[in-house]
């Protein structure tokens, strides 16, 4: 253990370079997996809201089915029946219809600042009928079955909207990991370049020990721990950054903004930092291990 | 205790090998000093003996083990069976006398009062029992060399490995490291010594294997530097003469 202490000292500030490699990658490995987490959670607070909205031809329509008059109380009836068919209704959880004067009220309320309410009438909205699918991956099937029923002017599945967001965040979690590994990368270079360097300034007394019949483990056990120790602060380090960035960031700032949205707590930063410090350990111990080697050639 | 059976040692890139054919026995408690011109193979010799090389073909048997058969793992055990001196001392500066020999111990796992007895009984052993608190630097060469040897058979080893251990010495303090070799081998220990120095030899008149481009040029017992005698005799008898004996070992 002395020796450990002694080998630290001796080169702190490839020690220090070591922690803050580690301490930086780690963080960044760190913040991949909390944005990936971040995805999920997002993903499955708005596909459980997301809807498939079949919306009815008006009499000012003419793309889809419609021929530009409103859609009939049979062809209102035929959707409705189609949607409580067998064919379908083992997908839905529910449905509901929205008329237009309800459909009006919303629109209001939605864009009560807007000048647009002053020129929308309740005719000109669609009558619609909104589908909460059990899986909401499996819109394809309604739109299939109905976009082709008369009075029907389209079948729309909002997670479409949803998409272009999932996908800018999914592209900056993996820049993050790309980033965490060449970083890693370079951490496991500089470990093993600092343990070499440490056993060289160390060789007069490993060639003595080895002289001397050391074992393999006793020899190496002081080196490895000088890379794990050094790694494991950086992780520690790295491991406070991811719950001060889940605490300041998300927690007290984005959740506080924008509170209709699910955001990742303090339990999503518990399981990562234990896994960002497993990490670090591992893979110091590791090239550490494979770097005084050499030393122990005989 | 050492047999050598048809070993061969050839260096990469160099086509001469470094031992040739080389078949020789040492037995327990045989003081042999191995002498030849520089590159005869006394050093090869010595590190295949301490499994630090491999030979490229034939058995080396050391202490009844096939060393070809040992396993990376298990030569540091091994190695603990040999003590091994070298020219240049291999002290660590930046230890003590006594923390420079109880290192060794250290490192293969000693307990504290073991170590502390084992060392205060060596260090007497080699005549530095009043200098344990000294650095290295302090201390003559051959005060440092006595440190080396005490470090070497503190373990109590079957055979001792000394790599011209008076290499570095004036006469006077190589007579005394001899009369210190002498007593430990004494003690029961095997001492191999590769050496150039031929008054030595000529005064301890024992066991002689000279090498010559990694071949035995000639085996003999009780003999000097210079052959006196038909190369390659095989006399049975272990003499006993020690005129080393008649020198006092001087300790200063």
């Amino acid at each position: 253990m002395a020796e450990v202490g002694s080998g630290l000292r001796r080169n702190v500030s490839m020690v220090v370079s070591v922690v803050l490699v580690t301490f930086i990658s780690l963080t960044f490995v760190g913040t991949a997996i909390l944005l990936q987490m971040q995805i999920n959670q997002m993903k499955g607070y708005w596909y459980d809201r997301a809807q498939v909205a079949v919306y009815l031809c008006t009499d000012t329509d003419t793309t889809g089915n419609c021929t530009g008059a409103k859609a009939t109380e049979d062809q209102r009836e035929q959707v409705q029946e189609q949607l409580t068919s067998s064919t379908l209704k083992p997908y839905i959880e529910k449905t509901y219809y929205e008329d237009q004067g309800q459909a009006y009220d919303r629109f209001k309320q939605q864009f009560k600042d807007s000048p647009a309410t002053e020129f929308v009438k309740p005719e000109y909205l669609n009558e619609t009928f909104w589908v909460n699918l059990k899986n909401p991956s499996q819109a394809d099937v309604l739109v299939e079955s109905l976009s082709k029923v008369a009075g029907v002017q389209s079948v729309v599945d909002q997670r479409g909207y949803l998409q272009p967001i999932f996908n800018l965040l999914n592209a900056s979690s993996y820049t993050a990991i790309g980033i965490a590994s060449l970083m890693l990368v370079a951490a496991v270079l500089l470990i093993a370049t600092t343990i070499r360097l440490s056993a060289f300034s160390r060789r007069r007394e490993l060639g003595i020990m080895r002289l001397v019949g050391a074992s393999n483990r006793f020899i190496q056990t002081p080196f490895v721990l000088e890379g794990v120790i050094a790694a494991a602060i950086g992780a520690v380090l790295a491991g406070g950054a991811i719950v001060a960035v889940v605490w300041f960031f998300v927690r007290n700032y984005l959740a506080q903004r924008f509170s209709g949205t699910a955001f990742i707590g303090m339990g999503d930063a518990a399981v990562v930092v234990p896994a960002v410090i497993v990490i670090g350990v591992l893979l110091a111990g590791l090239s550490a291990f494979i770097a005084i080697r050499r030393y122990l050639r005989v | 205790m050492i047999k050598f059976d048809q070993v061969t040692k050839v260096y990469s890139g160099n086509p001469s090998p470094a031992l040739d054919d080389l078949s020789l026995e040492i037995l327990k408690g045989e003081f042999v000093f191995l002498v030849g011109a520089s590159g005869s193979g006394k050093s090869s010799f010595l590190r295949l003996v301490l499994k630090e090389e491999k030979p490229s073909r034939g058995q080396i048997h050391v202490l009844g083990q096939r060393l070809g058969a040992l396993s990376s793992r298990k030569v540091p055990y091994f190695r603990r069976n040999l003590g091994v001196v070298f020219q240049d001392f291999r002290l660590l500066p930046n230890k003590n006398v006594f923390d420079n020999v109880a290192f060794s111990l250290q490192v293969i796992g000693k307990s504290k009062g073991f170590i502390s007895e084992a060392v205060t009984d060596v260090l007497k052993l080699v005549g530095l029992a009043g200098k344990a608190t000294r650095m290295p630097h302090e201390l003559s060469g051959g005060e440092q060399q006595r440190v080396a040897i005490a470090r070497a058979v503190v373990n109590k080893p079957a055979i001792l490995l000394a790599d011209e251990p008076t290499g570095n010495l004036d006469p006077t303090t190589s007579a005394g490291i001899m009369a210190l070799l002498e007593r430990i081998n004494q003690g029961g220990t095997t001492v191999l010594m590769a050496t150039h120095d031929a008054s030595i030899v000529n005064q301890m008149q024992r066991r002689v294997i000279e090498l010559s481009n990694g071949a035995v040029l000639r085996d003999e017992q009780s003999a000097g530097y210079q052959t006196q005698a038909l190369p390659i005799q095989h006399s049975t008898g272990v003499s006993n003469t020690t005129g080393i004996q008649t020198i006092p070992g001087l300790i200063r």
